[in-house]
C-alpha cells in the first residue's frame, strides 16, 4: 500500500546572516492511510517545521532538503505537484484560530473560496456547501456565522471554522499544528473530540501536532517523540505510555499531571534546556538533560533502532 | 455607525468655529492692515477706507459681524481685489484648484499602491531598491524644482506638453502640474504600502490563505491588500493637506487661475476675508475627507465597526 504520507530525510534549516540553523535533522516517517498520528515534542523540537516544510509554507530564508510524497508524488521539490494538493486533499490548520482567519473577510467568503478555487463551483454552490460542512462541525446557527467575521466568534467556534475549511474538498491527510494550544480547556476537549469524529467520517489520515502528550494520547494511533530535530521514539500510543523507551520520553509522562496524584506534591519537571538550534552535535542531544546519561552518549549519537513494538534512538533504553 | 457618523459631523461644527476664531484673531493681531501702502494715503482717505469696511469698530464687534455674515453663507467682500467678494473670487478659482488636486490625489493612491505592493512582494530586490530609493526622490525634491524641470524637458526639449497655461477642459495643460503635485504623495504611499504589505505578508492568515491553496494574486488582492491600506488610510487627510499647499507653489509656476495664490497672496495683503474664506473651504474639506477616512477604516477592518 502506498502510504499517504513519506518523508524521506528531510532536513529544514533556516540561513540567518550567513549562518545555517538546523530545526530538522534528516527526520524519515511514513503515515498509513487514514492513520492519526501524534507528533509531541518541546518548542523548537522542529515537529511544526517538518510539516510547514511538507506544505510548503516555509519562511523565506528556510532551506529544505530531502523527499516529502503525498500519495506517491513529490511535493518538497515539485511545487506544481503541491499545488495541486494543498488545500484540497491535503490540508492543514493551525494554533491560534483568531489570527489564523482573514479579519476582514466574512467567513462565508473564507469558507467558499476554497471550493470556488478547487472544484470550481459558483459562490452560490460553495456556500451551500460551506453551510452544510458548518453544521457538520457542530456549529450553532450556521446560516448566521456565514455572514459573521472572525472577531465576532468565540475562541472554540473559530477552531471549528478552521477545521470546516480544511474538510470542504473531503482531505485524505489533515494536518493540525497545535489545533486546542490557544483554547480553554474544556474547549480543547471539544475540539479533539470533533477531530476524532470527523477523521471516521471522512476516513482521512491525520497528523495531530502539539507539545501535550495527554492532547494527543486520546486520539493518536501512534506517537513519534521529536527532540532537538530529529525522531527520538516512535511506538504505538498504548505501548509508549505503557513502556517508553526513550528516558525523554519517559520524562514527558512523568510530567502529565494526575487527578490522581497525592496533593502539594511538586509536579515533575525537566530540568534544563533543549540545545539551542543549530548546534551542531556529536553526542546525544538529550544527554545533558539525561538521567541514564553515561560517557558513550556524549561521544557518539544514538541511531533510531527497531524496537519490539516500534522504534528509538538511545543506547541505555529504559527496560520494558 | 449611523449614529457615530452624525455624531463626528455636528462636532465638526465647533471645530470649524474654532478655526475661524482662531485665524480671525491671528490675523488681526498680526501688524499692518489691508490699506498700508508704500505710498502713504491720506489720513482722512484711510479712515473713510476703514469705515466702509467696518475696521474702524472694535475688534469684538468686527468678529461678530463677521459671523453673522458667514451664517447667511456670506463670505464678506474682499479687501484687495475691490470689485469681487470673496465667494466670487473662490468661486472662479474653485475648480481648477479642485480638478488639480482630485486627479493629482488619485494618481498618488492609483499608482503609489501597486507601485509599493510590488516592492513590498519582491522585497529586497533591484526593484524594491530602484522602487524605494525613487520614492525618496520624490519625497525629497521640492515640487517647485519638479515642475520646471518637467516643463524644461517636456514642454522646451520635447514640445510635447505646454510649459504653463490654462485652458478650460485641457489636458494637455494639466498634465505637468498635476504630476509634480501628485509625485511627494505617490511617493510617500509607495513606502508606506511596502512598509505594511510587508508585515501583513509575515500574518497568520496569510499562511492560512496559502495553505487553503490559494494563488499568490487572491492572496495579495483578497487577504492581505485591505488590511495593508489602513496606513494609507491614515496619511489620506495629511496627503490632501499637502496637496492643497503644493497647488499653491503648482498654480503659481504654471500660471494656473486657481485658488492656491489666494492664501498666500490674501495673507500678505492682510486680507482678511479671503484668507478667512480659503481656511473655511481648505478645513471643511479636510474634516469631511476625515470623516470619510474614517468610514473607510470601518470598510478596511471591521472590528472598527460597533
Amino acid at each position: 500500500m502506498i502510504p499517504i504520507l513519506q518523508i524521506e530525510a528531510l532536513s529544514v534549516g533556516f540561513l540567518n546572516s550567513g549562518a545555517m540553523n538546523q530545526a530538522v535533522d534528516q527526520v524519515s516517517l511514513r503515515l498509513a492511510p487514514s492513520e492519526c498520528v501524534g507528533i509531541v515534542g518541546e518548542s523548537g523540537s522542529g515537529k511544526t517545521q517538518m510539516f510547514m516544510a511538507a506544505m510548503g509554507l516555509l519562511a523565506k530564508n528556510a532551506v529544505a532538503r530531502g523527499s516529502v510524497r503525498f500519495e506517491g508524488q513529490e511535493i518538497l521539490a515539485q511545487k506544481s505537484a503541491l499545488r495541486r494538493v494543498r488545500g484540497s486533499k491535503l490540508a492543514m490548520i493551525f494554533q491560534d484560530p483568531l489570527t489564523s482567519l482573514t479579519p476582514h473577510l466574512k467567513i462565508g467568503v473564507q469558507l467558499a473560496e476554497v471550493l470556488v478555487h478547487h472544484n470550481g463551483v459558483s459562490w452560490h454552490e460553495a456556500r451551500y456547501i460551506a453551510l452544510r460542512m458548518l453544521d457538520q462541525v457542530q456549529i450553532p446557527e450556521p446560516k448566521r456565522r456565514l455572514h459573521e467575521y472572525p472577531h465576532e466568534l468565540s475562541g472554540g467556534m473559530r477552531q471549528r471554522v478552521m477545521i470546516a475549511m480544511s474538510l470542504l474538498c473531503r482531505p485524505s491527510l489533515l494536518i493540525a499544528d497545535e489545533p486546542t494550544t490557544a483554547l480553554d480547556v474544556t474547549v480543547q476537549a471539544q475540539i479533539i473530540e470533533l477531530l476524532r469524529a470527523v477523521r471516521e467520517e471522512f476516513a482521512m489520515g491525520l497528523v495531530l501536532i502539539s507539545h501535550d502528550l495527554a492532547v494527543v494520547g486520546g486520539l493518536a494511533q501512534r506517537i513519534l517523540v521529536m527532540y532537538a530535530g530529529r525522531i527520538v521514539e516512535s511506538a504505538p500510543a498504548e505501548e509508549l505510555f505503557r513502556h517508553p523507551r526513550h528516558p525523554y520520553t519517559a520524562a514527558l509522562l512523568k510530567c502529565i499531571p494526575s487527578v490522581f496524584s497525592a496533593p502539594r506534591t511538586r509536579l515533575p519537571s525537566l530540568a534544563g534546556q533543549p540545545p539551542r538550534i543549530g548546534e551542531k552535535l556529536d553526542a546525544c542531544a538529550f544527554a545533558p538533560r539525561c538521567p541514564r546519561a553515561a560517557e558513550r552518549c556524549r561521544r557518539e549519537r544514538p541511531q533510531l533502532q527497531v524496537a519490539a513494538a516500534g522504534e528509538f534512538a538511545c543506547h541505555y533504553p529504559e527496560e520494558l | 455607525m449611523i449614529r457615530y457618523f452624525f455624531l463626528r459631523l455636528a462636532a465638526a461644527v465647533p471645530t470649524l468655529l474654532m478655526i475661524v476664531t482662531a485665524t480671525f484673531f491671528l490675523m488681526h493681531a498680526a501688524p499692518g492692515g489691508p490699506f498700508d501702502q508704500e505710498q502713504v494715503l491720506a489720513p482722512e482717505i484711510q479712515a473713510n477706507l476703514q469705515r466702509s469696511y467696518g475696521l474702524d469698530l472694535p475688534i469684538w464687534s468686527q468678529y461678530g459681524r463677521y459671523l453673522a455674515s458667514l451664517r447667511h453663507g456670506d463670505f464678506g467682500p474682499s479687501f484687495k481685489y475691490k470689485d469681487f467678494t470673496v465667494t466670487e473670487l473662490i468661486a472662479q478659482g474653485f475648480p481648477v484648484t479642485f480638478t488639480l488636486g482630485v486627479i493629482a490625489i488619485l494618481l498618488a493612491l492609483g499608482i503609489g499602491i501597486p507601485l509599493g505592493t510590488l516592492a513590498a512582494l519582491h522585497h529586497n530586490t533591484s526593484l524594491d531598491h530602484a522602487t524605494m530609493s525613487l520614492a525618496v526622490l520624490g519625497i525629497a525634491v521640492p515640487t517647485f524644482v519638479v515642475l520646471p524641470f518637467l516643463g524644461l524637458l517636456f514642454g522646451v526639449y520635447l514640445h510635447w506638453l505646454p510649459v504653463a497655461g490654462w485652458e478650460a477642459r485641457s489636458i494637455r495643460h494639466l498634465a505637468l502640474p498635476v504630476i509634480a503635485l501628485a509625485l511627494p504623495p505617490l511617493a510617500y504611499i509607495a513606502r508606506l504600502t511596502r512598509g505594511s504589505m510587508l508585515e501583513i505578508m509575515g500574518a497568520h492568515f496569510i499562511r492560512t490563505a496559502f495553505a487553503k491553496g490559494l494563488p499568490a494574486s487572491t492572496v495579495i488582492l483578497r487577504h492581505a491588500l485591505r488590511p495593508a491600506l489602513m496606513p494609507v488610510a491614515s496619511y489620506l487627510v495629511p496627503a490632501v493637506a499637502s496637496i492643497m499647499t503644493g497647488s499653491l507653489v503648482v498654480e503659481s509656476i504654471a500660471g494656473l487661475p486657481g485658488i492656491g495664490r489666494y492664501l498666500v497672496q490674501g495673507a500678505l495683503n492682510r486680507d482678511y476675508t479671503l484668507v478667512l474664506g480659503m481656511v473655511i473651504i481648505y478645513s471643511t474639506l479636510l474634516i469631511s475627507l476625515g470623516l470619510l477616512v474614517d468610514l473607510l477604516y470601518a470598510w478596511l477592518d471591521p472590528r472598527v465597526r460597533r
